[in-house]
């Protein structure tokens, strides 16, 4: 498991609005890579990119190489859903399906993909997801209950265990923490340090110390002027990127002396 | 610098004045619906016995008392059954389309305008138009079937746009959730989108059948008129609650018009016993129970 991913030449579009131009990067297997940059550059744009959810937009569309250890995720041929089956996604609020219980919700993404599949087996994944996320004791009891019952961050690492329990190869996470208290963010971002001895992950962060607490490899995206399309400025081991950039505009991001 | 100000007494005094005038309000929208309610009940429950709902008109003298409303209970839970059948799935996977695929293209724009045009369709002309269509021009004779589908067409808007809004309801995160596992968007609609809004669903499906429940205009032109017993509803004329009522009514002695209240009190006891169950089914599939 886990695979490497290469972009070259991306631009994304929406209708007309080139919101990201010209983005590439590698991002390497068994490590986190965060995306740092003003609002509006494209972060949450270009990581949709890379697990063919961008195209879901009406209107939207993407151009360039995207490559999963080599394979183009843009050649005709490739099944978009497919794509996303092996690269899982975590969202920024907390979505877990109001209609499903905690254990329905873990189960989801096998039950509505391969159909039938044994009582046990079943279990036995939801069990292993939910443990993945930190997040089984507090729920072993209570699985049939809804889990739009939970509190934002216990609904926030059962989104993560339903992600992670499709087994995807790559795990993106646009703003993970955004909606949560300090001590649920810690535990989401142990939970990422757990967790990147099985997957590729990135993430969108806004929050300059977490970027530098979690992540191996720091991009940071800019753009010129609003309006223009977001670009990848600076990418680098985030121990330098964040003591010692070579760009002056990353400088004045991290410290704060942005605009 | 500002200061806390105290409500000051013509604030207080127009607040009572609306108050006042919004229970009013209220109150004349409940008398119509009170005083017909205590009329249908106080005069229908005369008749509503075992008999009434036993027995058809058949041989049933013009002053005589006795007779009932079967023949007109079945034909009706027959046709509306009928005419569900036809407009749920029509309307529902119209709703679907236009909220799911149509994306606001031509398409979904000319169907979204004729669905506001139907729910303008006067009751009488989709009678009409079954009897122009059906009985005249294919040469069908008269039947439940016949109303069933004239009642569709008074349904089909309904059903389409209450399920249009409940599906525009339910959140596009949802739906991105779900395609971020891998679901197809067609399992995606069945097994996250439809389950979400089920509830609401329901709700605009009754709504619906409750308004065609009680239609008289369409049927008397395809179900046409019988005193007796027809169970099958693909052949030959039927009876409908609201026929029975109307025709009842239109008599001149006391026992028929007994015969009416009585219909009346039935058609709304039918409306409101399948509400009831459409909540009972709603409310076990709830997420809330915790099942
Ligand atoms: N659904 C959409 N339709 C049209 N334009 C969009 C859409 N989503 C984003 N955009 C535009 O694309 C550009 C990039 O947006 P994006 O959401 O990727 O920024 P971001 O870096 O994630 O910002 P933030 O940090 O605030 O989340 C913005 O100019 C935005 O207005
Ligand atoms: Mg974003």
């Amino acid at each position: 498991m886990s695979k490497q991913i290469q972009v070259s030449g991306l631009d994304a579009y929406y209708g007309s609005h080139k919101a990201i131009e010209d983005v590439s990067m590698t991002i390497e297997p068994r490590s986190i890579t965060a995306f740092i940059g003003p609002s509006g550059c494209g972060k949450s744009t270009f990581l949709r990119t890379l697990n063919r959810m961008h195209e879901v937009i009406p209107g939207a569309r993407v151009e360039g190489k995207v490559l999963l250890d080599g394979e183009d995720l843009y050649a005709p041929t490739i099944e978009p859903v497919s794509v996303r089956r092996m690269i899982g996604m975590v969202f920024q609020r907390p979505n877990p399906f109001p209609t499903m219980s905690i254990y329905e919700n873990v189960a989801a993404g096998l039950r509505l993909n391969r159909g039938r599949i044994s009582r046990s087996e079943l279990d036995g994944i939801v069990e292993e997801s939910l443990k993945g996320a930190n997040l089984w004791n507090e729920v072993k009891d209570r699985l049939n209950k809804p889990g739009a019952g939970l509190s934002g961050g216990q609904q926030q690492r059962l989104c993560i265990a339903r992600a992670i329990a499709v087994q995807p190869e790559v795990l993106l996470m646009d703003e993970p923490c955004s909606a949560l208290d300090p001590i649920s963010t810690l535990a989401i971002e142990d939970l990422m340090a757990k967790l990147k001895d099985k997957y590729t992950i990135v993430i969108v962060t806004h929050n300059m110390q977490q970027a530098a607490r979690v992540s191996d490899r720091t991009a940071f995206f800019n753009l010129a002027a609003q309006g223009q399309p977001g670009k990848v400025i600076e990418m680098d081991e985030t121990s330098r990127m964040f003591t010692n950039p070579t760009q002056k505009a990353t400088e004045d991001y991290i410290t704060g002396r942005f605009g | 610098m500002t200061t806390i100000q105290h409500i000051s007494t013509g604030r207080r005094i127009k607040d009572r004045v609306v108050q006042g005038l919004v229970y009013l309000a209220f109150a004349l929208a409940v008398v119509p619906l009170i005083s017909v309610l205590w009329l249908v009940i106080s005069n229908g429950l005369e008749r509503f016995d075992l008999e009434f709902l036993t027995h058809s008109m058949n041989g049933i003298g013009a002053r005589d008392a006795h007779g009932g409303a079967y023949h007109a209970i079945i034909g009706t839970l027959e046709q509306v059954l009928l005419a569900s059948l036809i407009s749920v799935p029509i309307g529902l996977l119209t709703a679907i389309y236009l909220v799911e695929y149509g994306n606001g293209g031509r398409l979904s724009r000319s169907i979204s305008f004729f669905v506001d045009v139907m729910t303008g369709v006067p009751s009488v002309v989709a009678g009409l138009f079954v009897f122009a269509f059906w009985i005249l021009f294919l040469g069908f004779q008269f039947s439940g079937w016949a109303g069933a589908l004239a009642l569709s067409i008074l349904m089909m808007p309904t059903v389409v746009r209450s399920a249009e809004e409940m599906l525009r309801l339910v959140p596009g995160d949802l739906r991105e959730a779900s395609y971020a596992l891998g679901v197809p968007k067609w399992r995606t609609i069945v097994k996250v989108v439809l389950p979400t809004a089920f509830t609401g669903i329901v709700t605009g499906v009754m709504l619906a059948v409750a308004r065609v429940a009680g239609e008289t205009a369409p049927l008397l032109m395809t179900v046409f008129f019988t005193n007796s017993i027809n169970n099958d509803p693909f052949n030959g004329p039927q009876m409908g609650l609201p026929l029975f009522v109307f025709d009842q009514a239109a008599r001149p002695n006391d026992t028929a018009i007994d015969r009416a209240w009585t219909g009346a009190l039935t058609l709304i006891l039918i409306v409101m016993l399948l509400n009831l169950v459409a909540r009972l089914i709603a409310w076990w599939r709830s997420p809330a129970r915790g099942r």
